[in-house]
């Protein structure tokens, strides 16, 4: 069914992507980048009744999210940010996607000059199983999170926690709120600069804004 | 080349006046001012309606046509007999649906199927308008049919939607009337007509007026048409309409209903015979006239030029909003120029959406079976009911 009005507030969000929402106040104008099939635009429009707008690299995601009632571009967050004005977002998502572009701080960036505040959402590099797959197998991590062989892995720019937090404190970000997501994709507060969840978590979520 | 000068060729060409659809007239005292800044008395609007207007009157969709289009977007057409140019998208249950939505079709000033046009009679003269009809923009149209939706009583369209010169007509709107329009479908069309688009309406103008019949634009009283042009311009047209492999799949090198070639000019091959057959057709329901005072409004056509150059301020504190849709294989207006558009509303911070849809039919896949594209229509005009807050 494309009717927008059946689509109720019965939709089952994946857990990230839940903790991702809880973030954003209702109301707000909300930009997703990445938004894939459109599941966290739809909920946030949905149920949190926000203006909300979409990115989208693949032309048949995007289609999906039209024909869902969202308002989706196609396009790519390397290269067609800049035509976003400044400051015109209360919320910039950029969920599991900023490993995959290939200018990571450029992106991050832009995210914080369009947006009020910025969420990026990662899969952790320096997560136990990954640390453990490199140094005692010898062999390029395959996990649940980072599915891919090295060599068709659309991961280009992958990090751990440690790393993500020393961009965002480079580029002049202001951290307002870090969760960690573990195995059981269970969300909590973690200390970002702490050594337990650059080991423990298996991804993470960052809520910032600049300074 | 027997086979092009058909004896229907000759007829003159007769609007059945009785067939129009609905009419509105404006008198005098309400002209129509135009971009040239000739004032356009009186005014005739012919244009279709389905479905029924709410209480709120807050779900009339207005669709606009392309140059070759007319009211008759959804009924048979008085002419040819054929079902209406969108009646895949437009009815009860479909796409744009007439149970839902009131919807509203106008033929376009200058057109030929009963809003006034060059072949309307001026009354200052007493005599058919012809070569001194004024020339009319887009801009025009949309002003036109602006007093139409004023006359119904209508003050904020839920959407309007229409591909190629309809969807210029949509951006126009957007853009002259923002806060009567809650959500706009431009599809495969462009801020602005390219220089190859110019150069092909050229080619079809140049043909028309190079038919004897043409007469300086004063064939009306002759009692015949310049309607070996008019084919040539539509044949000329429609190839721009395809893409390369459609034809290729459609046709090939196949011949008509031949085994080997003439060695003559005949229509030795389907693509020819088809081509021509598109002329002929063409003839019958549209009148010379009319398609060079279109097609011009269509060369005129360049928003941003209205707005310093900058298209994003066309937009500029809109709240519409867009979807932008395109076809793979148009090369007459092609991804790049609706991309265009969509990057302006970005920049302008509008609500916007833009898809491109896979197709091999090139330009003319906007008026085909595309289940993309009504999947697409569908849901946007559903989350634009929903947004307005009715069901």
């Amino acid at each position: 069914m494309n009717d927008a009005s059946k689509v109720g507030s019965a939709i089952a969000l994946r857990p990230d992507l839940a903790a991702i929402a809880d973030m954003i106040p209702p109301s707000t104008r909300v930009l997703d980048i990445g938004c894939g099939d459109g599941a966290l635009l739809e909920y946030l429009v949905r149920v949190k009744s926000v203006d909300g707008r979409g990115l989208e690299l693949s032309q048949h995601n995007v289609n999906q999210c039209v024909a869902r009632g969202l308002s989706v571009v196609q396009g790519d967050a390397d290269t067609d940010l800049g035509e976003y004005p400044s400051g015109v977002f209360d919320i910039v998502i950029l969920s599991q996607t900023i490993q995959a572009t290939e200018r990571p701080r450029y992106v991050l960036q832009e995210l914080l000059r369009i947006g009020k505040h910025t969420i990026v959402s990662f899969p952790n590099f320096g997560h136990w199983r990954v640390r453990l797959s490199l140094a005692l197998r010898g062999r390029m991590p395959v996990t649940r999170t980072l599915g891919h062989a090295w060599y068709d892995t659309p991961n280009i720019h992958l990090c751990t926690i440690h790393d993500f937090l020393a961009l965002a404190r480079e580029v002049g970000a202001r951290i307002e709120q870090t969760l960690s997501l573990n195995e059981r994709q269970r969300t909590r507060a973690m200390r970002p600069d702490a050594w337990h969840p650059n080991l423990f978590a298996q991804g993470a979520i960052f809520l910032l804004a600049k300074r | 080349m027997a086979e092009i000068i058909h004896p229907r060729f000759q007829r003159p060409l007769k609007a059945p006046a009785e067939n129009l659809g609905e009419v509105l007239k404006f008198g005098p005292e309400n002209p129509l001012v135009l971009d040239s800044g000739q004032r356009l008395a009186p005014l005739t609007i012919a244009y279709m309606t389905y479905g029924t207007l709410n209480e709120e009157r807050s779900n009339a969709v207005l669709i606009v046509h392309a140059l070759s289009g007319d009211q008759f977007v959804a009924s048979t057409h008085p002419v040819t007999g054929k079902p209406g140019w969108w009646d895949l998208a437009v009815g009860p249950g479909k796409p744009i649906d007439t149970n839902r939505f009131f919807v509203i079709c106008a033929n376009v000033v200058g057109g030929c199927m009963g809003t006034t046009g060059p072949g309307d009679i001026d009354p200052s003269t007493g005599e058919t308008y012809g070569p001194k009809f004024p020339v009319v923009t887009i801009r025009d149209m949309v002003r036109a049919q602006a007093m139409l939706l004023d006359a119904l009583g209508i003050e904020q369209l839920l959407s309007v939607l229409g591909g190629s010169m309809g969807g210029m007509q949509v951006l126009q709107w957007a853009a002259s009337y923002p806060e009567r329009v809650f959500s706009a479908m431009p599809i495969a069309t462009a801020a602005r007509h390219s220089a190859q688009n110019i150069a092909f309406n050229e080619v079809g103008r140049q043909a028309i007026m190079a038919d004897p019949e043409w007469r300086g634009g004063n064939y009306a009283s002759t009692g015949n048409n310049p309607s070996k042009g008019l084919a040539v311009a539509r044949m000329a047209a429609h190839i721009t309409y395809l893409s390369e492999a459609a034809l290729q799949r459609k046709f090939g090198r196949l011949l008509q209903d031949r085994e080997a070639v003439s060695f003559g000019f005949d229509a030795d091959f389907q693509i020819e015979s088809y081509l021509r057959h598109q002329g002929m057709t063409f003839v019958d329901r549209f009148d010379a006239n009319s398609y060079l005072y279109i097609t011009r409004a269509m060369d005129y056509f360049d928003l941003a030029a209205d707005y310093g150059g900058v298209l994003a301020e066309a937009f500029r504190g809109s709240k519409t909003r867009f979807c932008l849709v395109s076809f793979t294989s148009d090369w007459l207006f092609p991804t790049s120029e609706n991309k265009r558009i969509a990057h302006a509303l970005n920049a302008a911070g509008a609500n916007v959406s833009f898809v491109e849809i896979a197709s091999d039919r090139g330009h003319d896949a906007f008026l085909l079976d595309e289940p993309e594209l009504f999947d697409t229509i569908r849901g946007f005009l559903s989350a634009a009911a929903y947004t307005k807050g009715f069901k």
